[in-house]
């Protein structure tokens, strides 16, 4: 499906898309009213009708892929099932017609909603407190860092002005921790692919504010030394931070709050099922342990026997980092779905999260090179370095994947494995897309092998073919232009 | 250019030295290993820079490099084209896709840099 | 379990293919210091039926825009959303697809983010927009830590008529980034201009500014512009999209960067989130514009497609030298405002900026009559405008909900000058009939 028109295009004067009401009121003009001073010459907004617009938007929908139409096997992104019953609810009336500055007392529903999911948030992770008012997960890493820094300000600790993060790192943990004032240090990841404890003991000293750290971390793997590791942060007098990218392999197995970290934040788009949205909104909450509680934004909810209201109580506060408190129809999505599967639903999604990652690296692990091939958590990464010697680079086998009906895999990501291919099944598919999944890749191992064309000449059959990605950034065409 | 004259840096800068002056610019290998160019970032005429500092970044579509200056010295030009022609750092790495000239403060520095055999010899990694 | 589709004999199928006993094995990473070993303390799962019944009771416990009509505003607001854009965004073609990093499977999300950009440029008269930012606020702390890196300046200068939401978000970044943010006071309704003139200085990197004003007032634009620019600091105007359609541009009155909160163009109000950060600047700017940003080019083929383009500058690739943290847009509300805009167009968005302009001043006009009531905003406005109350304003807007009225903010809780004042808002969906209720409502 192939859309060459811009809504643009489909313009003629004197068109619309709604029928809008005359005025009922009877005074002056808008122009007059606001001064001819005040008014702008001409309104460029295309003219279309409603029928134009509906099929416009329909073809260009027809030309995405989506977790609806297949398999998703993205590493790092937790592109699960996002459950219909979610969006109905999050959509009522009740909800999407709640203005946030309404009286709490006309805003109970919500408040109830929003204070129950903190405390689920609080029983998955182990911590004392959390704030929902990040908008998405680098949000609720930057929220996490201030309350850092402010903790450390106010514990005369404020001359502390590193953070430390793995090479194995999200490009988030040190863009974030660089936007927080704090320099970065990189510590390498040892032969087993987890944190280097000598290095890291070496790079700790009074200098350094905080540890980022990704729990299972990017390559799949659990740090298996972590309490050890967060007592080391903590005598050298640092806070430890877990990136809760990859919660959706250890509910009701693991709370990083229990093994030592002193905050965390969770990506309610990934491990609770609301929709990514073709990138975004998110959603990032963040959880803390009980002495950092004082630092999260206001306002927080809170409740007074039965009554819920928002609590703007905490005078250490970092402040807001929201206009209002947060995306919340879509923590109403996350609530829908920790109600939809309890505890022990959860702790079976991870189990099935874990299984199928586990059955896909068994399977793969022949045709492909597999760095630290011993158990993984929900997703591994494998690395294309036999068929690079073959000509074909991990880049390849991706846009061959899409000739297959798949969403491509994370490809070069993370930075320590070359030609990486990150994998993440998630729970939500069955073991007959797994398979399917397993025969093209090792199909397309085969044709790496005896035809590297169709793989580098690959995708065949999209709306379009590889793109000239280097003309885009060299003469930027950033908006649409009807000479152009 | 005749790159035998060249001098060169581990970090994958040439240098064309006369007089005082020399001419930067990013070797063949540093080209072909960023892949297509997509913008270079210059500095300044009149900024000076001490030896290592970065004076710019140079960036294909999916990285970004810092550009570092193998001598001190101070920006008496830049070679503007490379705003509306980058590629010309891939087509012509040696002529046409120089970066930048200084002044040099101490040219001694140059005999601490590689000759083109050197350059070739020495292990490539970035 | 819906959403597993693994029966146990599939797992003891997977099990043995990984050589594993048991699911528990696959966990041994895990070491038994630190595994959760008890129940996770939740309530218990919930079929469909349960659900739709809690949340509906849930939702019951609101008085929301249904039942009452909403008089507040304050930067969200009760807009009218046409029927396109349920449609179009409700496509799960687009709300389940991930971001798109793969252009030749994410056409549709990728056109759509161009079109929002070139719709974006049109309505704030600026060279460049980004694919969108989380909110107005953090699109405002965006534009100045961006103000800061291209002027090299310290300072934010920051209006007071500013919405306060905005400034302690600004407070916020400016504090974990080490900047400094200085407010300027206001005269009645709109920015001191001659305090302002006086606080701008060296070291200042931007004058941040809301247009219409968080009062709902029109700014002069033109002369803060002019201060700005005698001392070499950036413009950064804070709009409301809806007065676009009638009103000069962010562009026109010299803005480098424009912002604003999006959620007028089609989102709910959802109780503040999620929102929409509008963000648009001068091309000179262009590199240092945080946010992902989609371009044209053509593909292997020669057919014109789009791609996220100029991407060192993010996250992913520049790490701690990104021009911001950010990884996302917020990709279903761009879409779904650039429905919106497409659908009303021109003319439809002129009439709804009419809309608001005449009916906000016919109320004020009446409310003006009132006996005790004073309506303080001279200055031209556009949707919105205080009025001084006889009563205090929790005890007047808790006898209007009982009347099916949502009265407007109090203001006197940001503002103590503005004691006893509340904060008016009409958009195009308010009626002549609620109108003269509220009239009615307050009058008592």
């Amino acid at each position: 499906m192939s859309v060459d028109q811009t809504i643009f295009e489909y313009s003629s004067p004197g068109r619309v898309g709604v029928a809008l009401p005359e005025s009922d009121v009877s005074s002056a003009g808008a122009g007059e009213l606001l001064g001819s001073d005040n008014l702008r010459d001409d309104l460029p907004l295309p003219e279309v009708n409603q029928v134009d617009v509906i099929r416009h938007f329909t073809k260009l929908s027809l030309a995405n892929y989506s977790v609806d139409r297949g398999f998703y096997p993205l590493g790092s992104c937790t592109m699960k099932y996002n459950p219909k019953i979610n969006e109905e609810l999050a959509s009522l009336p009740g909800f999407s017609e709640l203005h946030p500055y309404q009286d709490e007392s006309q805003a109970q529903g919500t408040l109830a909603a929003m204070y129950a999911t903190q405390e689920y948030i609080k029983a998955i992770t182990g911590f004392d407190a959390v704030t929902l008012q990040p908008a998405a997960g680098a949000q609720g890493e930057f929220t996490a860092m201030m309350v850092f820094k402010k903790h450390h300000e106010k514990t005369g600790q404020g001359h502390r002005h590193i953070v430390i993060v793995p090479d194995s790192s999200h490009g988030t943990n040190p863009a974030t921790a660089a936007r927080c004032g704090y320099g970065i240090k990189k510590t390498p990841s040892g032969p087993d692919g987890r944190v280097d404890l000598d290095a890291l003991k070496e790079a700790l000293n009074d200098e350094v504010a905080a540890v980022m750290l990704t729990n299972p971390n990017t390559l799949g793997l659990f740090e298996s030394q972590i309490a050890e590791i967060c007592a080391m942060v903590h005598d050298a007098g640092a806070l430890i931070y877990c990136d809760g990218a990859n919660m959706n392999a250890v509910m009701g197995w693991y709370r990083p709050g229990d093994s030592g970290f002193d905050a965390m934040h969770l990506n309610l788009h990934k491990t609770f099922s609301t929709p990514h949205g073709g990138g975004g909104p998110g959603s990032g909450p963040v959880a803390v342990k009980g002495f950092l509680a004082p630092y999260l934004p206001v306002p927080n909810v809170n409740k007074q026997g039965e009554r819920y209201f928002l609590d703007y109580g905490s005078r250490d506060s970092i402040g807001r980092v929201h206009g209002y408190y947060g995306n919340i129809a879509i923590v109403l999505r996350a609530c829908v779905y920790i109600l939809s599967q309890g505890g022990d639903g959860l702790k079976n999604v991870s189990e099935n999260a874990v299984l199928n990652a586990n059955y896909l690296m068994s399977k793969l692990s022949d045709a492909y090179e597999v760095p630290h091939n011993t158990r993984c958590m929900h997703e591994f990464v494998a690395s294309a370095s036999k068929q690079k010697e073959l000509g074909v680079k991990a880049l390849d086998i991706a846009k061959r994947l899409i000739d297959f009906g798949y969403h491509p895999p994370t490809i070069y990501f993370p930075l320590i494995v070359p030609e990486a291919l990150m994998i993440e099944p998630t729970e939500t598919e069955s073991i007959e897309t797994l398979d399917s999944f397993i025969e093209a890749m090792l199909t397309i191992a085969r044709e790496a092998e005896t035809d590297p064309d169709i793989l580098h000449s690959a995708p065949h059959n999209t709306p379009v073919r590889r793109l000239d990605e280097a003309t885009a950034a060299r003469k930027p065409v950033l908006q649409y232009n009807p000479e152009g | 250019m005749d790159t035998s004259k060249l001098k060169y840096s581990s970090t994958h800068e040439w240098v064309f030295a006369e007089g005082d002056t020399a001419i930067i610019g990013i070797t063949d290998y540093a080209q072909s290993e960023l892949g297509e160019i997509v913008f270079v970032e210059l500095p300044e005429v009149g900024i000076a820079f001490d030896k290592g500092d970065t004076f710019g970044t140079i960036e294909s579509y999916k990285t970004v490099s810092d550009l570092v200056t193998p001598l001190s010295g101070e920006v008496i030009e830049i070679n503007s084209a490379l705003t509306d022609s980058p590629e010309s750092v891939n087509d012509s790495p040696y002529d046409d896709g120089w970066i930048i000239k200084i002044k040099m403060t101490d040219p001694g520095e140059l005999d601490r840099l590689m000759t083109q055999k050197e350059y070739e010899d020495s292990p490539k990694e970035h | 379990m819906p959403y597993i589709a693994n029966t146990p004999d599939d797992r003891r199928k997977m099990l043995q293919s990984v050589g594993a006993p048991g699911v528990a094995d696959l966990f041994d990473q895990i070491p038994s210091d630190v595994r959760f070993s008890s129940e996770l303390d939740l309530p218990q799962a919930m079929s469909e039926i349960e659900l739709r019944r809690h949340f509906a009771n849930l939702a019951n416990a609101n008085t929301s825009g249904q039942q009452a009509a909403c008089f507040i505003g304050a930067g969200i607001y009760d807009h009218y959303i046409p029927s396109t854009v349920p449609a179009v965004v409700g496509r799960s073609e687009f709300y389940t697809s991930y971001t798109p990093y793969q252009p030749e499977i994410s056409q549709g999300t990728l056109q759509s983010i161009f079109e929002f950009q070139s719709l974006i440029c049109r309505l704030t008269g600026l060279e460049v927009a980004n694919a969108s930012l989380y909110d107005g606020a953090t699109a405002l702390a965006e534009a100045a830590l961006m103000a800061s890196s291209i002027t090299r300046r310290s300072q934010w200068l920051v209006s007071n008529c500013v919405n306060p939401a905005y400034r302690e978000t600004l407070a916020t970044y400016s504090w974990a980034s080490e900047y400094e943010l200085v407010e300027v006071g206001q005269s009645g309704v709109v920015t001191d201009i001659a305090e302002l003139e006086k606080s701008i200085g060296d070291d200042t990197a931007c004058v941040l500014i809301q247009n219409p004003n968080f009062f709902g007032s029109i700014e002069d634009i033109a002369k803060i512009k002019a201060a700005a620019q005698a001392k070499g600091a950036l413009l950064v105007v804070s709009f409301d999209p809806i007065s676009l359609g009638l009103m000069k541009t962010p562009g026109e009155l010299g803005a480098d960067i424009a912002v604003g909160e999006g959620q007028s163009l089609g989102l709910s109000m959802a109780f503040g989130g999620p929102l929409l950060g509008l963000f648009a600047c001068k091309q000179q700017y262009m590199r240092q514009m945080p946010g992902r940003i989609v371009g044209a080019t053509s593909d292997a083929e020669g057919k014109l497609a789009y791609v996220l383009t100029l991407q060192t500058r993010e996250q992913h690739i520049r790490r701690e030298k990104a021009t911001s943290n950010i990884c996302t847009n917020q990709g279903l509300c761009a879409l779904a405002a650039t429905v919106y805009l497409s659908t009303l167009g021109r003319s439809g968005l002129r009439r709804v900026a009419e809309l608001c302009v005449e009916k906000s001043h016919y109320l004020a006009d009446r409310i003006a009559d009132l006996d005790g009531y004073k309506v303080l905003s001279g200055a031209p406005f556009f949707k919105e405008f205080v009025i001084k109350c006889p009563a205090p304003i929790a005890e007047i807007n808790a006898r209007l909900i009982e009347n099916g009225l949502i009265g407007g903010l109090d203001l006197g809780k940001q503002y103590p000058e503005f004691a006893d004042c509340m904060l008016l808002c009409v958009t195009e969906k308010r009626s002549r009939d609620e109108m003269d209720a509220l009239v009615e409502g307050l009058r008592r």
